[in-house]
């Protein structure tokens, strides 16, 4: 049987985190492209950090970090009156966290790609930065944004020891589809298991291909370079 | 917003990353062709005049109005000194039409005439028909004109182009030095063009600037600087080879003439005072003052300079060919480049002996580096 409040849980988890992440990772992809400064290895670094630490690593340390005996978590608590951990707030801040290279990264690589001269030109045609961004850049980054987009939402949407860690296991609060499935084998319901787990699947498979294609097409349509 | 005309003055010093040291005006209305070989400094000069760099120290005037003051902490960004800026690569937006990026040059008149206006300049630039094409569907030719009209749309205060023309085939290259020239006459702004070719240079210039290792060598009128260039570094950078030490054995100011040694041939050249007798220099002649057509009809027999040289190699090169001789019983070799029209006149052949003539008017002597 599927779960559907976990299932539009995760879509919203999704959802949320894409919105909040995607414009910080523009201005971050961005900044990282074209600037150089003192210590730029070490914050690409730190962007990674998420990739190759265990989920329940990041997730034992957000727990700690932002859980009411920490000095964080009692201010924050204090600020906006609701505890972060075993809430869905909380797992909007973890999924961000943990998906800021899924984020940045594809942003950061199709901001390389703009080259020196139509920055330039862009500048030299009076247009200011806000506007050379709208106007000029994210029609030519776009590839790298849906990407971006799309991996993001579908690795919510899949995330586990995160969610789990920071979140728990509350119905309707932090039971994402992916601990759904985890509880559906724990008590034996294979049938919900596999069902859900197949949507998932499904649903990265369409995602994955549909990317490929848009960029493709916008690739196409905008023809090589003016090189 | 009226187009503003005045003279762009530039004096400034960079040591950070690109050593640059630059002095000069380009005047409303002139074209002012920066040469020099890659890394020199060419590119940086021209960023830096957009404001898309900023020098150390100097300042960049347009008339009265400062750009860049470094003692009085002034620096305009580019968006603030209306320049129109042609990069090398033109620079054009890939996601928008011929006529967008023109449209998109046009901040400074009202929205309603910037189309009328963008087509206006596409078809100045020949660029009628294609105004919806993206630039990916544009010749190399086309798409360095959109970015012409771009600049020129803009009605800039200075025009800067770079390299304008070294992305594109030779013919369409013909194409648009005839465009360009046509241009030329109707811009009221100055005009700063950067190039490593010297005929386009010697083309399209009213003055020129060479410049190398960020240091500025020489500027003047194109042919000024060919013909007299100032020393043996400029002459090097013009692609002067016959380069070749001398003596000044004779000051002849009746005849304004200096006499010098050369190995064992004398040299008649234009009388210049300030070199004593005895004195030890370098000079050089440029390819248009060895004559090779007077040998036949014998005309040659009344110049000075004459001279009996070996041709060790000929190379054709298309209409013209390209001579290696050795001056006869020295080691002293002479470059040169004839039409191939002439060459077969004159039955031009490896090992043949012949005699040419230096034109005394056109040896200059170089100052000492």
């Amino acid at each position: 049987m599927m779960d559907w409040q976990a299932l539009w849980l995760s879509v919203k988890l999704s959802g949320i985190t894409v919105l909040v992440l995607i414009p910080l990772a523009i201005l971050a992809g961005r900044a990282l492209a074209y600037r150089q400064f003192v210590g730029k290895s070490w914050v690409e670094a730190l962007i990674m950090v998420p990739l190759v630490l265990p989920p329940t690593v990041i997730g034992y340390y957000l727990l700690v970090g932002l859980g009411s005996q920490s000095w964080l978590g009692q201010w924050i608590e204090q600020v906006i009156g609701q505890q972060l951990v075993f809430h869905f707030s909380g797992l909007v801040i973890a999924s961000v966290l943990v998906n800021i290279p899924f984020a940045v990264q594809p942003i950061q690589r199709a901001f390389e790609t703009v080259p020196h001269d139509v920055r330039d030109a862009a500048a030299c045609c009076g247009m200011g930065r806000i506007k050379i961004l709208l106007k000029i850049e994210l029609p030519m980054v776009w590839p790298g944004v849906l990407t971006a987009l799309v991996l993001c939402f579908s690795h919510v949407l899949g995330e586990f020891g995160v969610v789990l860690m920071m979140g728990g296991n509350i119905a309707g609060e932090t039971k994402t589809i992916s601990i759904a499935i985890y509880d559906s084998v724990q008590s034996f319901d294979f049938n919900a298991a596999g069902t859900m787990s197949l949507v998932l699947l499904l649903f990265a498979v369409t995602a994955l291909a549909l990317t490929t294609s848009l960029s493709r097409r916008l690739g196409g349509q905008r023809g090589t370079n003016h090189r | 917003m009226a187009q503003i005309i005045a003279d762009l003055h530039c004096q400034i010093q960079n040591d950070n990353h690109i050593k640059l040291n630059a002095d000069f005006c380009c005047k409303a209305g002139e074209v002012l062709a920066v040469v020099g070989p890659s890394g020199g400094g060419k590119t940086t000069l021209l960023r830096m005049i957009a404001g898309l760099n900023h020098p150390d120290a100097g300042q960049i005037h347009f008339g009265e109005q400062p750009w860049f003051d470094d003692k009085a902490r002034i620096a305009l960004s580019p968006q603030q000194r209306h320049i129109g800026y042609m990069p090398q690569h033109f620079g054009l937006f890939p996601n928008l039409t011929a006529l967008e990026n023109v449209v998109a040059g046009l901040d400074h008149i009202p929205k309603s005439e910037r189309i009328t206006r963008a087509k206006d300049w596409l078809e100045r630039v020949n660029l009628h028909g294609l105004p919806d094409r993206l630039p990916a569907h544009l010749s190399g030719g086309q798409r360095q004109r959109v970015a012409l009209a771009r600049a020129l749309a803009r009605e800039p205060s200075v025009l800067l182009l770079d390299e304008p023309f070294s992305a594109v085939d030779r013919e369409t290259r013909e194409r648009l030095y005839l465009e360009l020239a046509r241009l030329k006459e109707q811009l009221l702004c100055p005009v700063i063009m950067v190039t490593h070719d010297l005929n386009e240079a010697l083309l399209l210039a009213d003055t020129m600037m060479l410049i190398s290792q960020g240091q500025m060598l020489q500027q003047g009128a194109p042919f000024e600087v060919l013909s007299r260039p100032r020393n043996e570094a400029v002459a090097r950078q013009m692609g002067l080879r016959n380069i070749f030490d001398g003596e000044v054995v004779f000051q002849d100011s009746t005849k304004d003439l200096t006499w010098l040694k050369c190995g064992e041939q004398l040299i008649a050249c234009d009388f210049g005072k300030d070199r004593p007798v005895g004195s030890r220099v370098r000079w050089v002649i440029p390819n248009q003052g060895i004559r090779f057509n007077s040998i036949s009809n014998g005309r040659l027999c009344r110049s000075f300079n004459k001279l009996d040289i070996t041709i060790d190699a000929l190379l054709v090169m298309g209409e013209s060919v390209r001579l290696l001789c050795y001056v006869t019983g020295t080691q002293l070799q002479l470059h040169t480049e004839i039409s191939l029209h002439l060459a077969q006149k004159l039955a031009l052949k490896k090992g043949m002996q012949t005699t040419v003539a230096l034109k005394s008017e056109q040896i200059h002597i170089l100052e000492p580096l």
